[in-house]
């Protein structure tokens, strides 16, 4: 079933194209002569930038041995005789392939790229010979889809000549440049995936005094003032006591992974899936958790000895990582 | 309930009803519409008006208040609400307040439930990033930044340290979930009737939380489930045969945190279940052998393996042992999920696992277990907790 909508969108695409159609077969240009004729120097600048050796387009003596008989200009540089040069614009306003350039545009197919381009060559080009050319719009297609974007292309031939007989009154076909370009309206792009931070820290009063310590670079251990019990994470009062009076100690930064786990699912984008995070006792003889950096998450064992270090996440983000040391340590 | 002493609920309050709605992944009602559902349906089990409700007790977790439901189950007037803390660790916890206020003679007809959205809304394993501070979002706080961020993650932490201690391995998980299915397949109303599996599958099973594969998870389920609570002296005149409350108790262990209880000296057993265990053999007089079945609660199949040990059921580290044996399976020493658990049948929060236990003692569960005496039922692991023994009239 198609609603109003979508036959009315059909109609107007059909006579977009109707009026594109009348673009096919018409000339844009007739006659233009190339800036330069055929000639040694730009001729061994190609071959030098193409790395082409081939003897027959620089050595005149050895081109005489050839059946060209003399130095001949390399096939494939056929689009160089016709270049308009660095700082010239298209052909102008009012040509035919400008008003169709313009009326894509309009249709909103603002973008576009170069997709292919076809050459035939009739004859080798000699020195000394200038070429001359005429353009003409061959193709345009009906709205087409690709992995760019949607649009039309749009293909032009470019017929190269040489200027024959007495009165130079004759045009030799030497060979033609058939070009095509996609106008389009590129595919909306999928938005960027956005920086996700890991979590935050959760600070109140309590925790603060420990993640105050991870931005000095020192891990922090509670101690409670009243029976020497160390502990992790920080707390108000202590469990074996009840005193609610504490200070800290600076962990030596040893310790020995306790267990771990490699998160897998779901995914969660702040995070390198899949990674390891691991619970280590310090010598001290508290836990802790943490992430465990330098090796492949599938290496992470039990009873592993690791040192403390600090990683800046991101601007607001430092947090303690424990990476694997010398066993004995 | 005390761990000192035996306490005096034993025998006196009973669960006359059970009612659920389908356990499904995208039930398309609201979650008060569900809990609504469940509550009619275990009055209608029970055979007791609406009307004569006079307690209700739900999870701090369920959305939907109590007098909510009242109001949508055509329930009036309350003298005893109350709702139990923890996730899943409420779910006997419901039953034991319920039980409290009708022995005490604070409520008589007292309805417990739990409903939730849980697939086609929040989804619990979709991870904690953010958190409030407050003292229960500072606990949290201490993992997340590191990437431990679902209840999938916090288990596996004991789970690995469990498999190092014994030198077990990761098939002593896969026996659980295969018994869990080995029952769903019999039961039509779980999601994976039908659908056993192997050891191979379990093992094939992708990674969600090393060491816990896919098949070690349970399900995520919409749906609701309710039960009826009055007393034992009652529930004998009422349509269905009494599940007698023998021992009803909750438990937190020194050192708990929520989920991730890290820093306690050991990190292979469940001391808040150690707590319920106590008081329930104390307060029944029962021991493990005196009990036919049980429902242990496995959100993940590693604490299934600690529990059986808690209770007793074997010794420490015997876990693995004993089921590989097979004794999880109907014919083995402790036929456990009978419904077909949490991975099998659905994840309600435990609730579910209550009226398997009730169906055993009726005689009605599609794998009945003969001659059943007692029936042990557990609430969430790894959390503070609950948990319930059961027994004819």
């Amino acid at each position: 079933m198609t609603t109003v909508e979508e036959t009315d969108a059909q109609a107007a695409k059909a006579e977009f194209l109707a009026r594109l159609k009348e673009f096919e077969g018409l000339h844009c240009e007739s006659g233009v002569l190339a800036l330069d004729p055929v000639n040694g120097p730009m001729i061994r600048h190609w071959a030098e930038a193409m790395g082409d050796t081939n003897p027959v387009y620089t050595d005149a003596e050895f081109a005489k041995t050839t059946h060209f008989g003399e130095i001949v200009a390399p096939a494939t540089m056929l689009q160089v005789w016709i270049m308009r040069g660095l700082h010239a614009g298209q052909p102008g306003g009012d040509s035919p392939v400008q008003r169709l350039y313009d009326l894509v545009v309009e249709a909103g197919f603002g973008s576009v790229v170069a997709t292919n381009c076809e050459q035939e060559y009739m004859r080798p080009l000699r020195l000394g010979e200038t070429v001359e050319y005429d353009q003409l719009i061959e193709t345009v297609s009906e709205e087409k889809t690709t992995g760019l974007g949607t649009g039309h292309f749009i293909t032009t031939l470019v017929n190269i000549f040489v200027r024959t007989g007495e009165g130079a009154e004759e045009r030799e076909l030497v060979g033609t440049h058939r070009f095509r370009i996609l106008r389009y309206t590129p595919h909306k792009r999928k938005p960027k995936q956005e920086f996700k931070p890991r979590p935050r820290r959760v600070v109140n009063r309590d925790s603060k005094p420990f993640w105050d310590g991870v931005d000095e670079e020192k891990l922090l251990i509670q101690r409670c003032t009243e029976c020497g019990t160390l502990r992790l994470p920080f707390g108000p009062g202590c469990n074996n006591c009840a005193s609610l009076e504490w200070d800290t100690v600076e962990a030596g930064g040893l310790g020995t992974i306790y267990s771990h786990v490699t998160m897998h699912y779901p995914k969660f984008p702040a995070f390198d899936m899949p990674y390891a995070v691991a619970l280590i006792e310090l010598d001290e003889g508290v836990r802790t958790l943490s992430n465990i950096v330098g090796i492949p998450h599938d290496e992470v064992r039990i009873g592993m000895r690791v040192a403390l270090e600090f990683v800046q996440h991101d601007a607001d983000l430092k947090l303690p990582a424990f990476r694997p040391v010398d066993q004995e340590a | 309930m005390s761990l000192k002493h035996a306490d005096s609920l034993k025998g006196k309050t009973a669960i006359a009803g059970i009612g659920a709605t389908e356990f499904s992944k995208d039930s398309g009602r609201s979650e008060l519409r569900l809990a609504a559902e469940a509550v009619k349906a275990a009055l209608d089990d029970a055979g007791i008006a609406p009307s004569e409700v006079d307690g209700m007790v739900t999870f701090t977790m369920d959305n939907n208040p109590e007098i909510s439901v009242a109001r949508a189950a055509g329930i009036g007037d309350l003298t005893f609400f109350s709702r139990v803390h923890y996730g899943g660790g409420a779910a006997c916890g419901t039953v034991a307040h319920a039980a409290m206020a009708v022995a005490t003679g604070i409520a008589d007809v007292v309805v417990c439930y739990r409903a939730f959205n849980e697939r086609s809304g929040r989804r619990f394993g979709s991870g904690v990033l953010e958190r409030t501070p407050t003292a229960e979002g500072v606990e949290l706080g201490w993992n997340m930044p590191y990437g431990l961020l679902t209840p999938a993650s916090w288990v596996a932490m004991f789970a690995q340290r469990y498999l190092y201690t014994y030198g077990a391995t990761t098939e002593a998980f896969g026996h659980v979930a295969i018994a869990d299915r080995a029952h769903a397949a019999n039961n039509p109303n779980a999601y994976f009737y039908g659908k056993p599996i192997t050891m191979e599958d379990h093992q094939n099973s992708r990674p969600i939380v090393e060491p816990m594969r896919l098949l070690d998870c349970c399900q995520e389920t919409d749906g609701g489930q309710a039960l009826v609570i009055v007393s034992a002296e009652r529930a004998k005149d009422l349509k269905q045969k009494p599940a007698v409350i023998n021992a009803a108790a909750q438990g937190a262990g020194r050192n708990q945190e929520q989920m991730s209880s890290f820093y306690r000296d050991d990190m292979t057993g469940l001391p808040e279940m150690q707590v319920v265990a106590k008081q329930l053999w104390q307060t029944s007089g029962l021991t493990p052998d005196d009990i036919q079945t049980a429902v242990l609660y496995d959100h993940f199949t590693p604490f299934v393996l600690m529990q059986l040990e808690e209770f007793g059921f074997c010794g420490r580290g015997e876990a693995p042992g004993f089921v590989a044996d097979d004794n999880l399976l109907m014919g083995g020493k402790l036929p456990t999920n009978t419904h077909g658990g949490q991975l099998g049948e659905a994840y309600l929060h435990g609730m579910n696992g209550i009226a398997e236990a009730v169906r055993q003692i009726r005689g009605t569960s599609v794998n009945q277990v003969e001659d059943v005496h007692n029936v042990l039922v557990t609430a969430g692991t790894g959390v503070p907790t609950s948990g319930l023994v059961l027994g004819q009239a």
